[in-house]
């Protein structure tokens, strides 16, 4: 699947997409950003709630694909300034993190 | 290829600008043409150092080394210190506040990343005189 796949099946927003077409090679879902560094696996999409200027850092140096950032979580600027800076791929959706995956699982 | 000498301020309580010297070390190994899975290791047990700098410590320096088959981290700080590293090892185990909680942070998992990622992590620390962490990562 790819990030633009992903943004059309949560029916997403992009928040700043350089790579539509990158292929996601997993998922991972969580908001405590050491766990998130630790374990999340590198060309995941990273599920999450977090919306502030680190999630940036976390996804570059862990080579995290794409942010979805669930529950339409409001995200400030400067986050996204930051992503397009470093070329982070960081969609937006209304959904839950639960009710994202389980979208994804049902194709 | 001779070393390759890096060094960095990290400022204290900034998490605005914290992980940019891992940003930067990132960039200069990937430019270098290092294994991608040993840059995401150096960067994530780095990250983890410079973020317990930013949160404990009030800031400090980030030394880095890049040699031919290993990079060694040294994160030096002047902060309070660590009483009890053993116990500050154990996953879950953090002293951060709830500001920094609130962030993401302090969930008791910066140090044994740093372990399970690097290939040595050398903590000392004296408690009113601060940190020294050395990270060693050989590369594949």
């Amino acid at each position: 699947m790819t990030i633009k796949d992903l943004t059309n099946l949560l029916q997403g927003k992009e928040l700043y997409v350089e790579e539509p077409d990158r292929t996601i090679e997993s998922g991972y879902a969580g908001d405590l950003l050491s766990f998130v560094m630790g374990r999340a696996p590198s060309g995941c999409a990273w599920f999450t709630v977090m919306t502030n200027i680190n999630i940036c850092a976390v996804a570059v140096l862990a080579d995290i694909a794409v942010i979805v950032v669930c529950e339409g979580c409001e995200v400030d600027e400067n986050v996204i300034a930051k992503a397009r800076q470093q070329g982070i791929n960081i969609i937006s959706t209304e959904l839950d993190i639960f009710g994202a995956i389980k979208k994804i699982d049902a194709g | 290829m001779d070393a390759i000498h890096l060094e960095y301020d990290v400022d204290g309580k900034n998490f605005v600008s914290a992980g940019s010297a891992t940003e930067s070390v990132k960039a200069q190994l990937k430019g270098l043409g290092i294994n991608p899975a040993d840059v995401r290791r150096v960067a994530i047990a780095m990250y983890e150092g410079e973020i317990n700098m930013v949160i404990h410590a009030n800031g400090g320096k980030a030394m880095v080394d890049i040699f031919m088959d290993k990079v060694i981290v040294k994160l030096i700080d002047t902060g309070k210190g660590i009483p009890d590293i053993e116990q500050a090892m154990k996953p879950g185990f953090s002293t951060a506040d709830e500001d920094v909680r609130n962030l993401g942070f302090g969930a008791g998992m910066g140090l044994p990343n740093m372990k399970k990622y690097a290939d040595e992590c050398i903590i000392e620390s004296e408690v009113g005189k601060g940190t020294t962490v050395t990270l060693i990562t050989n590369f594949s």
